[in-house]
């Protein structure tokens, strides 16, 4: 990683130098720069002019980010979600599955990624990889708790009634376990956006890629950074969204 | 599965009978079992209450009927068919199941909650919602109030309603209700008791019905099977047999030192032999009032209205005269009714602190009198002269059971 790009004016290294400063000196814009924008971006500064005009470079890193963590939370939870039938079938592999996944979610991230390299090469997979990984304790453990609130004489009275296991899981533990198991995805979901703003380390893109050109840029950092805290955001209000609709049941026994 | 006898029939049925031929169930790990060798027989359309102290097996003996528990040995028969012979799943849906927790599904509306079984016997939408309207009636319920409800919405009581009417949704010969009233207020337990007992004159279906209070299974079983620890069958007989003729020490015990009051709770006034007593109008002759006076129970005439109802009992000086002087007469209260429940007529004579009341028709006139001792003799004619006394039994049961 480069060190002077601390001191020199900030560029997007993925365009030429020469053409970057060409292409952007209209006559218009020189003079902006000359009274307030230079000087901002020569100390790093906040500076909204740079972000409105440089605003396209995020885009592309913005949406890997969203692919990133789509891709991730989903097979985690897809991997997550079939274990946890597994264990609340099978009891005796709930420990030896809770065990693997909280060692999975121990492993320090940036270890992870350069861990995984050597086999997964540098790109999405490995970064899809780790970020998985940490995804399944979290999914995992909440798609048990809520599983297992289910109450003992809902499952009975089911049972009494003549629903099969598949059909008592499927139509009542898994929609009870709904609360838990949505706030599991959450959780992984903001985690995951977190995480895979280190996915670059595995060359996995996303928004980590950009913070790590411009560190010490505020302009750069507030944007990257904004952006993932926005992705988070609007996932996590998508997800309570879903839960609403979901549980209308829930709405009336608050209210 | 499918191919299991009554697949889509259940609901079909009126009653079945029930029996226990022989059964056991033994858990691996303890040395008593949880029942031992129960044999009883419940014909169609009868209440047979479980009752015994908790840990007696009582809801276990219940679980085995649906094979919610597998017994160890012996045999279920349903209308003569063994449980094992169907799947497990398919039984449940043709066997009513409503416990103390009700297990209402609370993600699930009411009409879904006891649409459950109809959808998994295929029936179609509209079947299915007319069904739910039609057993919300029959429970109390107003459809269009509560159909769409979820049950976090409803009171205690209204939840242990709609566990009742889901029970009941495919009309399943067999009914089995597990303390179903158990965790209800005293006050909404009676008016859920009578409103089952209402219903049940309709429906007439077999039950068993688990409880641990022998009140409760006093006033709601036609039979009561008396269950003590380790699983076995004390007593197994109609109420007032129980009450009158308790088989052991542990069913006198169990059903309490009050059974001779309890045995008063299941007579109607009408049910016994009431004292005749001479009726008297304002008016009449004393002789022909002292012609009654030979001719009945009690000699002390009562005074009543054109109508035949009770205005007072007559003094002496009453009938001093030649004819009835209304004037010289005590309160004719307590007055009971020919429906009141004996005991509580003996409770309103034990108030008044009186030995007699007159006891009134549905008209409000006078069919004869109550008194204390109509009531000792009743008890003393349901348990005639060979009645066995304490000593006696406790001598029986320790021979019985040396070790309890």
């Amino acid at each position: 990683m480069p060190g002077p790009v601390r001191s020199s004016r900030p560029r997007n290294r993925r365009s030429s130098r020469t053409s970057e400063t060409d292409v952007t000196t209209p006559s218009a814009q020189v003079e902006l720069r000359e009274r307030t924008g230079e000087d901002c971006i020569s100390n790093n500064g906040f500076c909204p002019e740079w972000i409105v005009e440089n605003f396209d470079r995020y885009v592309d890193p913005f949406f890997e980010h969203i692919f990133l963590t789509v891709v991730s939370v989903g097979i985690g939870f897809a991997i997550a979600f079939s274990l946890a039938l597994l264990a609340h079938r099978l009891r005796w592999t709930f420990r030896p599955i809770s065990g693997v996944t909280q060692v999975l979610y121990t492993v320090p991230s940036i270890a992870a990624f350069f861990l995984l390299q050597p086999y997964t090469g540098r790109g999405n997979l490995t970064a899809i990889v780790a970020l998985v990984a940490y995804t399944l304790f979290i999914l995992f453990a909440n798609i048990m708790t809520g599983l297992d609130n289910v109450s003992r004489d809902v499952k009975d009275a089911g049972r009494g009634m003549g629903l099969t296991d598949r059909q008592l899981l499927w139509r009542v533990e898994l929609p009870l376990a709904l609360p838990e198991i949505l706030a599991g995805l959450r959780i992984a979901t903001t985690t995951t956006i977190g995480l895979a703003t280190l996915a670059f380390f595995a060359g996995g893109g996303g928004l980590g890629a950009l913070i790590e050109q411009q560190l010490f840029f505020k302009s750069n950092v507030v944007v990257a950074g904004g952006l993932a805290v926005l992705l988070a955001a609007v996932f996590d209000l998508l997800i309570l969204g879903l839960q609403r609709i979901a549980m209308p049941w829930r709405r009336v026994a608050l209210a | 599965m499918a191919d299991a006898p009554g697949e889509g029939q259940g609901e079909e049925h009126v009653a079945a009978d029930l029996e226990f031929r022989g059964v056991s169930k033994h858990y691996p790990g303890q040395d008593e079992p949880a029942i031992e060798d129960l044999s009883l027989t419940v014909s169609a359309g009868e209440i047979c209450v479980l009752v015994g102290p908790s840990g007696c097996g009582k809801t276990t003996a219940m679980r085995l009927v649906n094979r919610m528990i597998e017994p160890s040995g012996g045999d279920i028969l349903i209308d003569g068919v063994s449980v094992k012979d169907r799947s497990p799943s398919e039984l449940r849906r043709h066997i009513g199941y409503a416990i103390q927790q009700v297990g209402l599904f609370p993600h699930a509306s009411v009409a879904e909650n006891i649409g459950t079984v109809p959808r998994l016997l295929g029936w179609d939408k509209q079947r299915i919602s007319k069904r739910v309207d039609e057993l919300l009636e029959l429970v109390s319920l107003d459809p269009s109030q509560t159909r769409d409800r979820f049950p976090a919405q409803l009171s205690g009581g209204q939840r242990q309603r709609v566990g009742v009417a889901r029970a009941l949704a495919v009309d399943p010969p067999l009914l089995l209700m597990d303390e179903p009233f158990g965790a209800i207020d005293p006050i909404n337990r009676e008016r859920l008791q009578n409103e089952f007992l209402r219903l049940q004159g309709q429906i007439r279906k077999t039950v068993v019905f688990v409880t641990h209070d022998i009140d409760e299974a006093i006033k709601m079983g036609d039979r009561i099977a008396v269950l003590k620890k380790g699983g076995k069958l004390a007593q197994y007989a109609e109420p007032a047999e129980l009450l009158t003729y308790p088989a052991d020490k542990f069913v006198e015990d169990f059903v309490g030192s009050d059974r001779a009051l309890k045995r008063l709770a299941l007579q109607r006034v009408r049910d016994i032999d009431l004292w005749t007593v001479p009726t008297v109008r304002a008016g009449e002759s004393t002789s022909e009032v002292q012609r009654k006076l030979a001719d009945t129970d009690i000699d002390i005439p009562l005074l009543v209205d054109e109508r035949g109802a009770p205005l007072g009992w007559l003094s002496a000086r009453a009938l001093s005269g030649e004819r009835v002087q209304p004037d010289f007469r005590s309160d004719a209260a307590p007055v009971v009714d020919l429906d009141d429940v004996l005991r509580d007529a003996l409770s309103n004579l034990l108030a008044h602190a009186t030995q007699y009341a007159p006891v009134v028709d549905d008209q409000g006139a006078v069919a004869g009198v109550l008194s204390m001792e109509v009531v000792a003799r009743f008890l003393k004619s349901a348990s005639p002269g060979d009645a066995r006394t304490g000593p006696e039994l406790a001598a029986e049961e320790s021979a019985l059971e040396p070790h309890e």
